[in-house]
């Protein structure tokens, strides 16, 4: 049966259209920010998922590769993977490293520390991006664009292995802002639930 | 009152992170999504057919023989 589709059935362009933008100049990273306020704005103004359930391009991108093109080997996730203490430590770990970002570019603003001009894959390889900073801009704004890009980027990267090697939307099973808007909803959910 | 298929999908509430793709996959529009903490089938439109089963990436779907 062809399950009807709805113009949020797209979104996942969305993906596409922002590490594009990044990559011609980086201060489009910041609406990444996008990404961390509407799944808030869902779980703590109406106590659902509805950004994961149906607005989320992450998710639908990691669908449209892994079932529709047919990437995804469909293996079965390891028990670990799933566990509460992976997804709640990969959530803390996240979360840390962007409040790392918000930290260096308070140090950058007060010129305690230099403007770096690279995008960190996976906290540790860094590539060179300077041909997209223009000038002109604080260099904390500057700063955080890199920061978040580098965030950004580094997680769509384990999300697509993720989807590469189980099932298509195996990055939800313990994607930070997923963790985090869950928890928030069962703290506000009826207790019969 | 609505015939009940004889198999049914159930979720394991512990396991589900409420991503939604259950919801998506369902052909008969039965999954739906409870406060954003756990996703549970519409009992009489459940039909047992497994694919929610088959997409869920927590493994957290099993369909059973109703009891
Ligand atoms: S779990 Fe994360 S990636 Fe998946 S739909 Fe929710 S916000 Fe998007
Ligand atoms: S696909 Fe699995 S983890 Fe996701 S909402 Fe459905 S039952 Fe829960
Ligand atoms: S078993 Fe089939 S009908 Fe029942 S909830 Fe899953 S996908 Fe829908």
């Amino acid at each position: 049966m062809k399950q009807q589709r709805h113009w949020y059935h797209y979104l996942w362009i969305w993906s596409i259209i922002y590490f594009s933008l990044g990559f011609v100049n980086i201060l489009f990273a910041w609406l990444g920010l996008i990404s961390f306020c509407l799944p808030l704005i869902f779980a703590i103004g109406g106590g659902n998922k509805l950004f994961c359930n149906r607005y989320c391009d992450r998710g639908q991108f990691l669908r449209v590769m892994g079932s529709q093109v047919g990437l995804s080997m469909r293996r079965e996730m390891p028990d670990w993977m799933k566990g509460k203490a992976f997804r709640y430590g990969f959530m803390a770990f996240f979360f840390a490293m962007f409040f790392n970002i918000i930290y260096t570019s308070y140090l950058v603003g007060s010129e305690i520390q230099n403007l770096q001009d690279v995008v960190t894959l996976l906290w540790t390889f860094q590539l060179p991006w300077n041909w997209t900073y223009t000038a002109g801009v604080s260099p904390w704004v500057a700063q955080f664009a890199f920061g978040l890009y580098s965030l950004m980027l580094t997680s769509e990267v384990i999300a697509i292995v993720a989807m590469l090697i189980y099932k298509p939307r195996s990055w939800c099973v313990f994607c930070p802002m997923g963790t985090l808007t869950q928890t928030i909803c069962r703290a506000k959910a009826s207790p019969e639930s | 009152m609505a015939k009940l298929s004889p198999r049914h999908a159930v979720v394991d509430r512990d396991m589900c992170v409420a991503c939604g793709t259950c919801v998506d996959v369902c052909p008969m529009g039965a999954m739906k999504i409870i406060q954003g903490v756990y996703a549970s089938p519409v009992e009489d439109k459940c039909v047992g057919c497994g694919m929610c089963a088959k997409e869920c990436p927590a493994s957290a779907i099993k369909v059973e023989v109703r009891s």
